[in-house]
């Protein structure tokens, strides 16, 4: 980072935590960025003429005469064209050898869209896979992550989500992500052909874990800059969000705040919606959708990341291994997608919703009827039904191997209830039942 | 002279600022910031040095910028032209703001100074009258909008002059009233109020008692809401919160209603820009959107402007009140207002109470919900505020700080349960768990008695115990096996489940059964507790389970049929039919 001549250079700093330092300093604003001895830093507190510096990388090696330079702006970007195809790190300088893209420079983490400018998400996003399409259709302008535990493989699902959708650009951000998880995108997507319109922001386990917390505010940016000047579908790939929450948790914990539920900062809540609400449908077409990643621990969601997550997403999507057929499927009971009701029975087939719900229902009931028969209950003939067509249904629809549009998935669902089930059974609405029908 | 003052510390949102004179409690004041005024709040003074929390982003504030205080608390504008507005926290006008994004900084006035009202005088000359009078009406979307006596003025005033019925702007002078010492002050349709201050301008605040119409089954047949009356929502996410709070504020018989989105998703504020002007209010065949005030602070906008949210809609809705208004109040969600305070007690450094909020939480959650209520006026007309808020309780579980204290003060208790919502069994409202303080109302019993039916009462008492039978019972059959309880027990079982599939649920996105009017709710109340009081002969319980599922399908496919139209009738002469075909005998009840 090199110094101009104008600028001030500070030389003595009184204090110094893990992650934060202080030094006299006047006439510094606040959220402004500095270099200490050449490592980024941004003022997080200023008492009189005390400001405190978090410094990203840590503060390992840092001395009481380091260079202290203040820089006059907030964490920026410079966006432009020449960002698609770039592996960028969490400053936003690149990692794949290339040259520094030239743009307009702007502020990350800035203002929130208007409600009132916001357009009415109502495009929907096919993956092909039934377990989203048809049970949590996904819409564009939508925020939505995956609870997983660590070993599922979110990742996987989350690219082949990302190729199949249309979407004019793919924003990957990584936060702690391995590097192995990092190479496996760049492969995917190089292999896909799709690299040219891709962007990443890559911080990796190996790299400082505050630095983290810049991440989904660069991907951002950038998804911003395609949105807003270009109207283009941006599609954002947030992994892993419980990596970066535990960063902010890092730096609260260093700045001596009291800690809220499960020792993460009181302000969870908020700093989560100010980068999930990001996601947006504009007026003029472009939009902004979220797919991101929160690791669970123990599929435990009322830790404070996944349930203060959970408020603020449209949904959340669950992957289950079905040891009924050996495969993972995307989870009827507990996924969810609260924008589907834009789109289900409206640019898809009339009977969607109701054979969506009757499909479910039918499921549980099989669920019901498994715990019954592993009590040593007797099993009614429709509990056999109902588990005869549970294993179809994962097998046929639920499972992320599956490739149908949405039609297709809806006569598959028709075809299951006519056999296993009476009409009277599926509880769907008569007019209906009448249409499509077919013994 | 006003007092000013300059920065000398910022820690995020709340900033210390150095003082040249006095301030109080909770005054406004502007901070520069590059060529910008930001807005800010004392919440704490030590010494010369205020604590404020600023409404917005702080990134780029410096010590030494220039403070100037307003010498008054955060105030919101009342007069007419509120309804349909769609408002930021600080009652900012997000229509009039100009680009994409929200600029900080940007402040934009409420109400619209060059419109036209038609005016009717309703006081005249030598009028005695005290703050919160009726001074005259103007029309505000078909609603009579008073003009009152500012809620400011002490004491008694003496009218001197009103205007004329006539075409007026809100800054004219509407009237002179003479105070008791004789000085003249024009009252023009504007005023200000602090809004964390309640307006108390009536005579009386009774135990409210008349039921509030929401069309929602499980809200009016089981647990119901009366006008003027507290309730909140609890849920996980994913239960439907939204959906359920969206249906009582589209279809609830109130005149006016405001919705306080407070810190969540912007989307869901998105939904009813885009459906209120196209919906129409079910009771009036108006649109929605005219009888409806929208207060927008949504989680990505600043945390500080949440906690003033709610507040701004409640004075709004109590200055509706005082015309002598049903006013429905949603706020969603009190718990983030609630996390707003955290974060700011956590950066003054409070000592935590539960869960690092506040100590004062259960006060401050008290006192906002006191502010709902039913009044006389003192012209004898009345008015009400109902209010109705969630809670989003982390983690999903009821034992937290803001359910708690929350389920102190509210008399309705919606509680919405992830098991429910997993089953698809929407609104996911705990039939058994749920309760309404009102139903013990003499009052209310009353009113119900003569306005809908005098055995109305036993009814809703009688399908909530049949309910929580129900509950044991499967609990049983879960222990011991179909097989190991008596076939009455199954019956009593799917009577439980009847109740729960035709009137407890109820699909909010069936244009004829997302609103049950409360004509169909007594119908289906009726036809429900004859079932249950009918014996049936079956042999096995393999027969009670076919039975009941085929009574359920018909009675659901009557749920989606127009009351009374040819299609409800011939649902109904099935299901009178399957009756007949298992009904014992011995027993005509």
């Amino acid at each position: 980072m090199a110094t101009k001549a104008f600028q001030k250079i500070y030389t003595k700093i009184t204090q110094i935590t893990k992650a934060t330092c202080s030094l006299k300093a006047t006439g510094v604003g606040y959220d402004e960025l500095a270099s200490v001895d050449g490592k980024l830093a941004q003022v997080v507190k200023i008492i009189g003429d005390e400001v405190t510096l978090q410094v990203f990388s840590g503060t390992e090696g840092v001395r009481t005469n380091a260079e202290v330079v203040f820089m006059g702006k907030a964490p920026s970007l410079k966006v432009g064209e020449q960002l698609a195809g770039r592996f960028f790190n969490a400053y936003g300088d690149p990692i794949d050898g290339g040259p520094i893209p030239e743009g307009k420079d702007v502020e990350i983490g800035g203002p929130s869209v208007n409600p009132v400018r916001r357009k009415q998400p109502s495009e929907l996003i096919a993956t092909g896979i039934a377990g989203i399409d048809l049970n949590n259709t996904l819409v564009t302008g939508q925020k939505i992550p995956f609870f997983a535990d660590p070993d599922q493989p979110f990742n996987q699902v989350m690219a082949m989500v990302a190729l199949r959708a249309q979407s004019d650009k793919i924003i990957l951000g990584g936060m702690g992500m391995t590097n192995d998880d990092y190479l496996f995108f760049k492969n995917t997507f190089s292999n896909a052909g799709a690299l040219d319109r891709i962007v990443s922001f890559i911080n990796t386990t190996e790299d400082p874990s505050v630095e983290r917390i810049l991440v989904p505010d660069m991907a951002l940016a950038a998804a911003e800059y395609y949105a807003v000047e270009k109207n283009q579908k941006v599609l954002v790939l947030l992994t892993d969000m419980t990596n970066y929450a535990d960063a902010l948790a890092i730096v609260s914990n260093r700045m001596d705040q009291i800690p809220s539920k499960d020792s993460m900062p009181g302000s969870l809540y908020s700093d989560l919606a100010k980068i999930y609400e990001k996601a947006v449908q504009l007026p003029d077409g472009g939009s902004i959708t979220i797919i991101a990643v929160t690791t669970l621990s123990g599929g435990d969601i009322t830790h404070a990341v996944p349930d203060n997550t959970g408020y603020i997403t449209e949904g959340q999507l669950y992957l289950r291994r079905d040891s009924d057929i050996g495969k993972v499927i995307v989870d009827p009971f507990r996924s969810l997608s609260r924008l589907k009701q834009l789109v289900i029975g409206k640019k898809t087939r009339e009977d969607h919703p109701q054979v969506m719900n009757a499909a479910v229902r039918l499921y549980a009931d099989a669920a019901n009827a498994k715990t019954k028969m592993e009590n040593g209950f007797d099993l009614t003939d429709y509990d056999m039904r109902t588990m005869s067509f549970s294993k179809d249904y994962s097998e046929k629809l639920l499972a992320i191997d599956v490739n149908l549009d949405t039609t297709e998935m809806l006569d598959v669902a028709w075809s299951l209830f006519v056999k296993y089930f009476n009409p009277n059974e599926v509880n769907i609405k008569q007019v209906l039942v009448d249409k499509y029908w077919k013994e | 002279m006003a007092t000013k003052g300059v920065v000398k510390g910022i820690v995020s949102n709340l900033v210390t600022v150095e003082v040249d004179g006095p301030v109080s409690q909770n005054e406004i004041c502007y901070i520069s910031v590059s060529g910008v005024k930001l807005m800010a709040e004392v919440i704490k003074v030590i010494g010369q040095n205020a604590y404020v929390q600023v409404f917005e982003s702080t990134r780029g504030m410096r010590v030494g910028d220039e403070a100037e205080f307003e010498g008054h608390m955060l105030e919101v504008v009342l007069g007419p032209g509120m309804l349909s507005r769609n408002y930021d926290g600080l009652q900012n006008d997000l229509d009039k703001m100009q680009g994409v994004f929200l600029q900080r900084g940007d402040y934009t006035y409420a109400l619209d100074n060059d419109k036209i009202w038609e005016f009717k005088p309703i006081a005249k000359a030598g009028d005695k009258v005290i703050a919160g009078d009726w001074l005259g009406e103007v029309d505000e979307n078909f609603q009579p909008h008073k003009i009152m006596v500012p809620f400011t003025f002490k004491g008694t005033y003496t009218i001197k002059s009103v205007a004329p019925a006539g075409k007026y702007t809100i800054e004219q002078t509407m009237a002179v009233l003479v105070a008791e010492d004789g000085s003249e002050i024009d009252v023009n349709m504007i005023q200000r109020w602090p809004v964390k201050r309640a307006i108390t301008c009536h005579k009386e605040k009774p135990r409210p008692y008349k039921l509030l119409e929401t069309g929602v089954r499980t809200i009016d047949t089981a647990n119901p809401i009366v006008e003027g009356g507290t309730g909140f929502i609890p849920g996980p996410f994913g239960t439907g919160k939204t959906v359920l709070q969206h249906a009582i504020s589209k279809q609830a018989e109130a005149d006016i209603v405001i919705i306080a989105a407070c810190g969540e998703r912007a989307n869901e504020v998105v939904e009813i820009f885009a459906e209120f002007p196209h919906l129409v209010d079910p009771h009036t065949g108006r649109k929605l959107m005219e009888r409806t005030i929208i207060i927008a602070n949504t989680s990505n906008m600043p945390v500080a402007s949440r906690e003033a949210s709610v507040y701004t809609a409640m004075t709004i809705a109590e200055y509706y009140r005082c015309m002598g208004l049903k006013v429905l109040l949603m706020a969603d969600s009190t718990s983030r207002w609630a996390q707003a305070l955290r974060e700011m007690s956590n950066r003054l450094e409070e000592l935590p109470g539960p869960d690092a909020f506040p100590m004062d939480l259960s006060a401050i959650v008290a006192n906002f919900y006191a502010r709902a209520g039913y009044v006389f006026l003192n012209n004898g007309s009345t008015g009400s505020v109902t209010f109705i808020g969630t809670v989003s309780p982390a983690g999903g579980n009821l034992k937290e700080p803001v359910t708690e204290n929350t389920k102190k003060v509210a008399r309705c208790f919606y509680a919405l349960e992830q098991e429910r919502a997993d089953r698809k069994r929407y609104p996911a409202v705990n039939p058994i768990d749920s309760y309404s303080k009102y139903l013990e109302y003499p009052e209310f019993q009353e009113y119900i008695a003569s306005h809908i039916s005098p055995s109305w009462i036993e009814k809703v008492n009688e399908i909530k115990t049949r309910m929580l039978r129900g509950k044991e019972i499967s609990e049983q059959i879960n222990i011991l096996g179909d097989d190991g309880v008596p076939v009455e027990y199954h019956v009593i079982f799917w009577k439980s489940e009847l109740i729960d599939f035709v009137i407890m649920q109820q699909d909010a996105f069936d244009a004829i059964d997302a609103v049950t009017p409360l004509i169909r709710q007594e119908y289906m109340l009726n036809k429900i507790t004859t079932i249950c009081h009918t014996d049936f002969n079956f042999d096995s319980f393999l027969d009670v389970m076919e039975y009941f599922k085929q009574m359920i399908n018909l009675f659901r496919q009557m749920n989606y049929s127009e009351f009374k139209s040819e299609a409800f009738f011939g649902f109904e002469k099935q299901i009178d039919a399957l009756i007949k075909e298992r009904e014992a005998n011995s027993t005509q009840k």
